[in-house]
């Protein structure tokens, strides 16, 4: 079966390329025809994964795998890592650093967000070794 | 020509370059530029007319209606923008415009001000008990923005107001009044609105969200700013067509007074289509949460900035504002009859579709082929975004190479590369041969 696969880095504290990665694939969405649902949900987990890459972690890298089925989000990062999955996936709850809420982020609805949008989720962390978050999104 | 495909945005042939201005300020990426000409790729373009404002040579122009296009009517109605009146910047009243008008060989004249408050009532209506999902609700009063939205933000078609724009509903409200009071029949009335742009004339000609507008033509500010200009200059202060339009409705001319109008918090105005862009890539990825009512504009200053004004945008603003504070300031939900609520249909009646002319194929699959070939024409390419190749970036290139339009030695970075590489061979052969 047919699949495209886009992986961006995306690094740590850099804001001024905040959304890129997010808006390449929104883009290539829209130029494939994905259906306007999805493509808004799919649009709204990738930014939230981004903006998290950014914030929290110390660097790592977006994929998004595509399929006629569905599409995967994919955000994997080196560090640091998530002590309390639960804790960190309530709203509201946020460890984010002065510099990124004084830029109005670090609300506490990133992961609660995706979670929202994506028709699967899956979270899996190490403190010390890296976060991976997985999101699906039918397309059929 | 087809009228779905009816576009005011044209060019003249004869005096475009082949430059890239306007390849590289078109926000639907609807110019190529091709043997030294450039094209419109008519399903891409919205009629914001940028192309228009940025073009040296003035070969990108706005079809308008002429004034005498008029006379195919028993009776005339001059529809004027509200953007009209910050065109003259000493006026008491904008009766007097309304009274220069009439001089002009208009029968009468209904202020589009006028049918701005009566939108601004029906809009807040509509949004009572609207659910929050339907939020930020987007106005449909730049037909730019509403064919942008189309084109790059699908998505977001569920927001966009379903309220017919100012210029429609005076035009409907002009002609009954009209028939009412001289007995004539609806089909001798000709409504004609008095546009500051292209994309108005685009949304009579060729509507979204109904099917046939009420609006009978446009004709071009430009075209008759100086004979208007001239019956102003002499008509009595005290003119006999007296304005009704509040402050609000004449207010909707610059960028903010709509918003001013329906939703005066948790609402932002935008002007520039690339600053509304931006704006709607935040909307789409849900980072304003707490935003009600959302109003575009395609010009910079709003429609007082429009590519058909005479005046500067700024000075045109700043006329309005003036002529604001003499006009009535009670708010179109006191001030307009709630009979027009009923009386007239001022909602959409066909729902807006997508515009899929950014789609490299109706087929999923087929089109995912299509990204990955693009991809890789694209890693090849050199990314200086030049457009010599008369695609307006590297990557619109490479999309165009997937359809088919052109091929790689078009740009002139890989062609000289490939003269190197030849020329380089032809040196080792004519070193091989004369040993």
């Amino acid at each position: 079966m047919s699949l495209l696969t886009n992986t961006y880095d995306v690094h740590k504290g850099e804001f001024e390329t905040a959304g890129d990665a997010s808006a390449s694939i929104k883009r290539k969405l829209k130029q494939l025809g994905v259906d306007s649902a999805v493509l808004r949900r799919v649009a709204v987990a990738s930014y939230e994964a981004e903006l998290n890459l950014i914030i929290h972690s110390l660097g790592g890298q977006l994929t998004m795998e595509m399929n006629p089925e569905h599409i995967v989000l994919i955000s994997k990062d080196v560090g640091p890592g998530i002590a309390d999955i639960d804790k960190a996936m309530q709203e509201g709850f946020s460890t984010a650093s002065e510099e990124a809420r004084v830029l109005g982020f670090g609300a506490g609805m990133g992961l609660p967000n995706m979670r929202r949008n994506a028709d699967g989720f899956a979270i899996e962390s190490q403190p010390g070794i890296g976060t991976t978050i997985q999101m699906e999104f039918r397309l059929k | 020509m087809d009228q779905k495909f009816f576009h005011s945005v044209r060019l003249d042939k004869e005096k475009c370059k082949g430059c890239t201005n306007c390849l590289k300020r078109c926000p639907t990426e609807a110019i190529r530029v091709r043997g030294g000409r450039a094209h419109i790729i008519n399903e891409r373009c919205i009629d914001c007319g940028e192309c228009i404002r940025v073009c040296d040579y003035h070969a990108k122009y706005a079809q308008t209606d002429p004034l005498a296009s008029i006379n195919r009517f028993k009776y005339k109605i001059a529809l004027p923008a509200p953007s009209l009146y910050g065109q003259f910047k000493h006026l008491i009243s904008a009766s007097q415009v309304l009274e220069g008008l009439l001089k002009m060989g208009f029968d009468d004249v209904f202020e589009v001000a006028e049918g701005a408050d009566i939108v601004t009532r029906a809009i807040r209506e509509r949004m009572r008990g609207m659910g929050r999902d339907r939020y930020p609700v987007i106005s449909s009063a730049c037909p730019a923005i509403v064919r942008l939205i189309r084109v790059r933000f699908p998505d977001l078609i569920p927001h966009i107001i379903d309220v017919r724009q100012p210029m429609e509903v005076a035009a409907m409200v002009a002609r009954r009044e009209f028939c009412r009071a001289h007995d004539a029949k609806p089909e001798e009335v000709g409504c004609f609105f008095i546009t500051p742009c292209a994309a108005k004339v685009t949304a009579i000609r060729n509507p979204i969200g109904h099917e046939t507008s009420a609006v009978d033509g446009a004709i071009s500010m430009l075209e008759i700013y100086g004979l208007l200009s001239s019956h102003i200059k002499s008509s009595p202060v005290d003119a006999a067509h007296p304005a009704h339009a509040t402050a609000y409705g004449v207010g909707w001319a610059s960028s903010g007074g709509e918003a001013a109008a329906v939703c005066p918090e948790h609402s932002m105005s935008v002007d520039g289509i690339e600053n509304v862009i931006r704006v709607l890539e935040e909307i789409e990825n849900d980072k304003l949460p707490d935003l009600v009512f959302f109003e575009g504009a395609a010009c910079t200053g709003g429609c007082v900035g429009g590519p058909l004004t005479f005046e500067n945008t700024y000075v045109a603003r700043g006329a309005v504002r003036a002529l604001m504070r003499g006009c009535d300031i009670t708010h179109p939900d006191e001030r307009v009859r709630a009979s027009y609520l009923t009386k007239y249909n001022l909602l959409s009646d066909k729902n807006i579709s997508a515009n899929s002319a950014m789609r490299l194929d109706d087929d999923i699959v087929e089109a995912m082929r299509k990204m990955e070939e693009m991809e890789d024409i694209v890693r090849r390419l050199p990314g200086y975004d030049c457009g010599s190749c008369g695609s307006p970036t590297c990557r619109t290139f490479a999309e165009d190479i997937v359809r088919g339009y052109c091929n790689e030695m078009d740009c002139i970075h890989i062609l000289k590369e490939q003269l190197k590489v030849m020329a380089q061979k032809m040196v080792e052969l004519a070193k091989t041969t004369r040993e």
